[in-house]
């Protein structure tokens, strides 16, 4: 009786005792059932434009790959948690050999085409095959970056061999590109092309419709590889061009998410109208607006001259000013701010123009000019694209910029066709140029600013042996910390000695969405992390 | 009567060949090809030999009179050939837009109408009373406000006040009318009082010009009811101007409410047209251009013949 009593007690104590600490627990309990993934609902996103075709290889526009990519794996992605560390796919593992020209990938078992039927390595051949080698009458946008493939192979249905004719460090990124969709060896054998009008993946959705310029429909993929996921029962993109009626959707909640990304003016509006029920991501992007010069020209032939407009901008006002209107946000040279590869802010305010007492490079920018023989007053046209968001406004910053110099800058905007013809023939004087990737990788950012000769994307219109060789020398320089040296010297050249042309900011990518979207987590890319599979509805 | 119905319809295969001529030198005329914007244009560096193939792709290597002959023998039987930009038949594309656009024009045409001839007839009845004033007024700013700012305003007051807005895709009125109606009659009046405005003053105009006449003058000296003789004298000779007016805005609202469907979102041609301009589709842009002056072509032949139906007079010229 008395242990009964004892007992009692004890059961009361700790009755109260835990009474007590769920009190004090619950909200974090109540927290951690929150954010444990629910499956069900219907995503709603906007997309900001419509895809051409739905062929991955072929394409080159986000407006493509966020409704399609769903539907699709590819052979390693970016695990967008920890960007840019590369995780398997449809690999389950793979190695590299000694020599570093054999990649090997081993591949999952059981992974299953919406149709029923199995993925084997064979598919995974027929898909590089098509992307590094295609047919006659297939286009395929980035063979280029794929140049340096001897041969793909496929010895047993589950491993897939890579030969490579020459070292390269950014191979396995390469491979882990989000347009790299996994086709199905037997339909691109009959018809190479099929996959521009027809969807047939093994990602998490299967296709549902596509109604041309209006939305696109997925449902959830209940053989897909991956146990639980997705969380959806299925997502609808809709296609909306204009920013405007794109925020009035996002704010009346009709699209919970645009993932491309919207300026600060829009992310505040809808912050301000939603209230609680919205959360907002940013990341810096890898994407940047960059002063080209036609080098062919006079005055810009000079390099004082080129140094003298790069000497002028202040990069860190206008980082200040322009976040506020713009996506134009961060201070960088060559590289993504914040990514391996960029120069770390003590080495980068030793370039011209990246300094931060902008007095004294404008002061030393107008002797620069005037040793090269420029007058006060000197005229010549920016040309730039007639979209407001960020060219626009960075034009006019720039030529603000310049004018402060005493240069006298008329900014001419044009229709993209116009734009890119004058851009390719040289028909001009200094234009603001863009750059966008799907990752920080110095063989896709650099190809800009290798000779003319080698880059048709080059148009500022030089040739320069030195730069194109320390390009194909940081390509094959696997060691991590050689690669660095010689990015650094290849920037230098770039930048610094001959200031051929030079990037203005790198942008910053907002997603405001409202904050029952669960699951997504932004990168610093808009091309990456597009497949859900991840993303749950929290209600 | 018939000879005449022969005529205007075979007038009609010159100036649409003509501009078709136009339309299709015009594009190429342009500077900046289809290939270039679809890669230069998201910054992906392609080899020429991958652009030199999607041109041969698009049949853009042709000669320029074999492009055009290519197309031009496909329109008679219906094949207007494929989007360069998604690669399926134009047909297709078109369709999936055409029944928003007709749509939305015939509730625009409708609440136009609607709007324009009571209030037109109204303020020439009551000229220079405080009625003709409103009447006019409204009318005036009809024509002063564009459709697109309209549909701006309205836009921002369903999402600040109602937080609400119309459905974000096309439903058609036979499958949910209910989803058709809520999405389209905002823009629909929107477009329709701008339209309306330019009715009102035409009928007003009209009706004002009729009722100055001889014949008005005797049928009010035989006796007539006011409202006979508006109705059956003034208002059906008045309304000639009126319904050439109401036809042609029609026409133009079948393909030239760019900026209202972008405002609205809609997927009608004129967002198509605007979209296949910028991408530089060359076969999307020739075919909604022939199709537009189709409708303009078409409807205009229409208008004419109502006004000979109307009018016996210009049957007989």
């Amino acid at each position: 009786m008395k242990l009964m009593q004892v007992g009692s007690h004890t059961a009361k104590a700790m009755v109260v005792a835990g009474v007590v600490a769920l009190f004090f627990q619950a909200p974090r309990l109540m927290a951690a059932q929150a954010q444990t993934p629910r499956s069900g609902g219907e995503l709603v996103f906007a997309v900001g434009g419509t895809p051409p075709s739905y062929d991955g290889h072929r394409e080159t526009t986000f407006a493509m790959l966020h409704p399609v990519a769903p539907h699709y794996s590819t052979l390693v992605r970016f695990d967008p948690q920890n960007y840019p560390k590369i995780v398997g796919d449809v690999a389950e593992s793979w190695s590299v050999s000694r020599d570093a020209l054999t990649y090997t990938f081993k591949i999952r078992k059981g992974i299953k085409f919406h149709d029923g039927s199995e993925l084997t390595a064979n598919d995974v051949k027929a898909t590089y095959d098509k992307i590094v080698f295609p047919p006659a009458g297939v286009v395929s946008a980035r063979q280029a970056s794929y140049d340096l493939v001897k041969k793909i192979e496929a010895p047993d249905p589950l491993t897939v061999v890579f030969q490579l004719k020459h070292l390269s460090a950014s191979f396995l990124a390469n491979l882990a590109s989000p347009w790299n969709f996994i086709y199905k060896a037997s339909i691109l054998e009959k018809d190479p092309r099929w996959y521009e009008k027809n969807i047939m993946g093994t990602g998490p959705f299967t296709f549902v419709e596509y109604v041309a310029g209006s939305h696109w429909v997925g449902k959830k993929n209940p053989n897909y590889y991956m146990k639980g996921r997705p969380y959806l029962d299925g997502y609808k993109g809709v296609f909306i061009r204009d920013t405007a009626p794109r925020v009035a959707a996002i704010r009346s909640g009709q699209a919970l998410i645009e993932f491309r990304g919207f300026n600060p003016a829009a992310r505040d509006d809808v912050v301000k109208s939603v209230g609680k029920q919205v959360v907002v991501q940013e990341s810096p992007w890898a994407c940047n607006l960059t002063v080209t010069l036609n080098n062919q020209k006079k005055p810009f032939d000079d390099p004082r001259v080129r140094r003298a407009l790069s000497l002028a901008i202040d990069r860190w006002g206008g980082s200040k000013a322009l976040s506020q209107i713009s996506l134009m946000k961060h201070v960088g040279g060559l590289f993504r701010p914040g990514s391996e590869f960029a120069a770390p802010e003590s080495e980068l305010i030793k370039l011209p123009g990246f300094g931060k007492n902008i007095e004294a490079a404008r002061k030393e920018a107008r002797k620069l000019l005037k040793e090269a023989g420029v007058p006060e007053g000197f005229s010549f046209t920016l040309k730039n694209r007639n979209v407001r968001e960020p060219y626009e406004v960075t034009g006019v910053y720039v030529i603000d910029q310049w004018r402060q110099i005493g240069l006298n800058v008329n900014h001419v905007q044009q229709e993209e066709g116009p734009y890119f013809n004058d851009f390719r023939l040289g028909n001009y004087d200094a234009g603001i140029d863009f750059a966008c990737d799907f990752m920080d990788e110095p063989d896709q950012q650099l190809f800009k600013f290798v000779s003319s000769e080698k880059s048709p994307i080059n148009y500022a219109r030089y040739n320069d042996s030195l730069l194109d060789e320390l390009y194909e020398k940081q390509s094959r320089t696997t060691d991590a910390k050689e690669r660095l040296k010689v990015l650094r010297q290849f920037e230098k050249r770039v930048l610094d000695e001959k200031a051929y042309q030079f990037h203005i900011l790198w942008w910053q990518r907002i997603i405001p969405h409202w904050a029952k979207v669960k699951g997504w987590k932004i990168t610093p890319s808009h091309y990456v992390n597009q497949d859900l599979r991840d993303v749950w509805l929290a209600e | 009567m018939r000879l005449y119905i022969l005529k205007r319809l075979l007038l009609m295969i010159p100036t649409l060949l003509g501009v078709a001529v136009l339309v299709f030198l015009m594009l190429r005329v342009a500077p900046g090809d289809i290939v270039e914007l679809k890669y230069a244009g998201t910054g992906v560096y392609a080899p020429k030999e991958a652009m030199d193939r999607e041109r041969a792709q698009l049949g853009l290597d042709q000669p320029l009179w074999k492009q055009f002959t290519t197309w031009i023998i496909g329109i008679p039987r219906l094949d207007f050939g494929t989007s360069m930009w998604t690669g399926r038949p134009i047909s297709h594309e078109i369709a999936i837009r055409l029944e928003l656009s007709i749509e939305l024009a015939l509730m625009a045409t409708f609440v136009a109408v609607l709007i324009s001839v009571p209030l037109g007839t109204l303020a020439a009845v009551k000229q220079d009373t405080w009625i003709d004033y409103f009447v006019r007024v409204f009318s005036i700013a009809g024509l002063a406000i564009p459709s697109f700012w309209l549909g701006i305003v309205i836009i921002l007051a369903f999402v600040i006040y109602f937080h609400w807005l119309p459905p974000l895709t096309f439903t058609s009125f036979w499958v949910d009318p209910k989803a058709n109606l809520l999405q389209l009659i905002w823009p629909a009046l929107a477009v329709g009082y701008r339209y309306s405005a330019v009715a009102t003053r035409m009928t007003r105009s009209a009706v004002l010009e009729v009722l100055r006449e001889d014949y008005i003058r005797t049928a009010r000296a035989k006796g007539l009811w006011e409202r006979a003789v508006l109705m059956r004298h003034a208002l059906k000779n008045a309304m000639l101007p009126v319904i050439t007016v109401i036809g042609l805005e029609f026409a133009f609202l079948v393909g030239g409410l760019v900026v209202t469907e972008q405002v609205f979102n809609l997927n009608g041609i004129g967002k198509l047209f605007v979209e296949a301009i910028s991408q530089r589709d060359y076969t999307m842009v020739q075919n909604l251009v022939l199709l537009t002056s189709f409708v303009f072509v078409f409807v205009n032949f229409l208008v004419d013949m109502i006004n000979a139906f109307i009018d016996p007079r210009i049957r007989y010229q």
